[in-house]
């Protein structure tokens, strides 16, 4: 029985892990053919480095994913803080709130976003679809991520140690930075983080509301794939894979450290 | 009292940007080019009929191979230790970050006529058709969202309380049974997430099916992703099939938290 399911949990991750291990591996091979393995090269990473369009494309993608998480992060944090002192009719209606950008299918949430701002658009002469749009519809679907991290964190947090500092002088604006924010810090952080990779990940969304000026790479790569792909794809996928590999490494020693902290306190 | 008033940009910037849009997305359906009240773009859905079944009919088979696939893996890996669950948890979300729209694009390479898979077969003399068929397209809604049903059944099970099946031992239960009776029934909430999970994002894709399916209009989301973006495109008509696309998914969660006593997995499984 406990090889049966060693073996079932092989295929299941080689299933997972095979497609990109292909990738990887053909990001270095030396033939334009998929399939020949023509020796060991960079090249392919050279051209993705001289291709103009990747490179503004890489730009626009972190500079939203910054600007985005920034962003959000402030908002959702204050919202949690906002929301976890609510009760009844109105917590339901912020968390409900909350939960139509994570539940609704993504290309709805692309396209009514889309619509507004050619509404407004049509209407004010404002708002072309940019990076202006693609911003704010990042920010968007990045602050219930934010929210839900920060949430139990509050809930963990001991509530007389707020009371505590307005009892010793502090002014409620004092309490919260000195008090609360340094409590929920650990999921502020990961809150971030989940929003910066998140607004790193998007195509859907992206697609309907970056207009031609300002794309991110998930819409410059799904035009790409469109043609006949060069192994530049490739180079592109194991540099963004790599670089997600970093992200989650940080988040996960970050939470396993919280964990000890946690053990360590009790 | 005060600090309720910190969610209030939270409230503002939300409102604007889903609330006041879903809205317009309702106009838009309702309306013709003019501005002006009609329900032809509702009507016009009749057309697309076949095109909501057979998305629908996609996504529910692919949610069904999710689960089969990841349920065995999720329990196995539940009973673990607890630094392996770790581990094995790290390697099943891993590929979920890596971008979306890369690796349904291995895929495709993978799948082609002259592609990798070909290749290998070719050498033993096979050859395997797949591409640009709806079986490739099930292949990739696997593939992407395989980690979204095994993470939420996961969570559940993790937090089942192992005397239970002590208990159910005891008392004398076989394996199957203890599966049936007892761990199948306490992991209920994990299968409804997960569920969920897949089968919203698979019957709403439209990226799947545009690079293993080929150019053909398959999915409900091909057809409205050409509505907005493509040469003929009728924001109306777009809307009124969103629309439709919306109240499908939101009657399909509905019936799934019937099922459910609405506990919610997602903020759990993300952290």
């Amino acid at each position: 029985m406990k090889t049966l399911s060693k073996i079932y949990n092989g295929i299941i991750f080689t299933f997972l892990y095979a497609p990109i291990v292909v990738l990887i591996v053909y990001s270095f091979n030396d033939s334009k053919n998929r399939v020949q393995w023509g020796g060991f090269t960079l090249d392919w990473y050279r051209d993705l480095f001289s291709n103009e369009l990747i490179l503004e494309s890489l730009a626009v993608t972190l500079q939203i994913a910054v600007l985005a998480a920034i962003i959000s992060t402030v908002i959702g944090t204050m919202a949690a803080v906002g929301i976890f002192n609510m009760n009844g009719r109105l917590r339901r209606a912020m968390e409900s709130l909350n939960n139509i950008p994570m539940v609704n299918p993504e290309i709805v949430t692309g396209i009514s976003m889309m619509l507004m701002f050619v509404a407004i658009y049509r209407a004010t002469g404002l708002l072309q679809p940019g990076f202006a749009t693609l911003l704010i519809a990042h920010i968007t679907f990045c602050i219930p991520y934010v929210v839900l991290q920060v949430m139990p964190k509050l809930r963990q947090m001991n509530k007389h140690m707020y009371e505590a500092a307005l009892d010793l002088g502090c002014t409620p604006f004092a309490a919260f930075f000195k008090v609360v924010l340094p409590e929920i810090m650990p999921g502020v952080i990961t809150g971030a983080l989940m929003a910066f990779t998140m607004s790193l990940d998007d195509f859907v969304i992206s697609y309907f509301n970056s207009g031609s000026t300002a794309q991110n790479l998930s819409v410059t790569i799904y035009s790409m794939t469109k043609k006949p792909v060069t192994p530049e794809v490739n180079a592109l996928s194991t540099l963004m894979f790599g670089s997600v590999l970093i992200l989650l490494v940080i988040v996960n020693a970050r939470q396993v450290r919280d964990l000890k902290k946690q053990k360590e306190r009790r | 009292m005060k600090k309720r008033l910190s969610a209030a940009p939270f409230a503002v910037w939300m409102g604007i940007f889903t609330v006041v849009p879903m809205a317009i997305v309702l106009w838009f359906a309702f309306t013709d080019e003019n501005g002006a009240f009609t329900l032809r773009n509702i009507a016009e859905i009749w057309q697309y009929s076949g095109t909501y079944v057979d998305s629908i009919w996609m996504g529910a088979l692919a949610t069904v191979i999710c689960l089969v696939l990841a349920y065995p893996l999720a329990l196995s890996i539940a009973r673990k230790a607890e630094h392996v669950q770790r581990t094995m948890v790290m390697i099943v979300m891993l590929p979920m970050w890596m971008n979306f729209l890369l690796r349904t694009y291995a895929w495709m390479s993978l799948l082609e006529e002259n592609g990798l898979i070909n290749h290998l077969l070719g050498q033993i003399g096979l050859h395997w058709s797949i591409i640009n068929t709806d079986a490739a397209v099930v292949l990739g809604m696997v593939y992407n969202f395989l980690p979204f049903m095994i993470l939420p059944l996961y969570s559940v099970m993790a937090k089942m309380d192992n005397r239970v099946i002590e208990a159910a031992q005891d008392l004398g239960s076989n394996n199957w049974q203890i599966l049936r009776r007892v761990i199948l029934p306490l992991s209920a909430p994990g299968i409804v997430s997960g569920v969920t999970m897949v089968f919203v994002p698979a019957v709403s894709t439209f990226v799947i099916s545009k690079l293993l399916g080929g150019s053909k209009y398959m999915m409900i989301g091909d057809v409205i992703e050409s509505m907005f973006m493509g040469d003929g495109c009728n924001y109306n008509v777009g809307a009124a099939l969103s629309l439709v696309l919306m109240v499908l998914m939101l009657i399909c969660m509905s019936l799934m938290r019937r099922v459910d006593n609405g506990e919610d997995e997602l903020g759990g499984m993300m952290a």
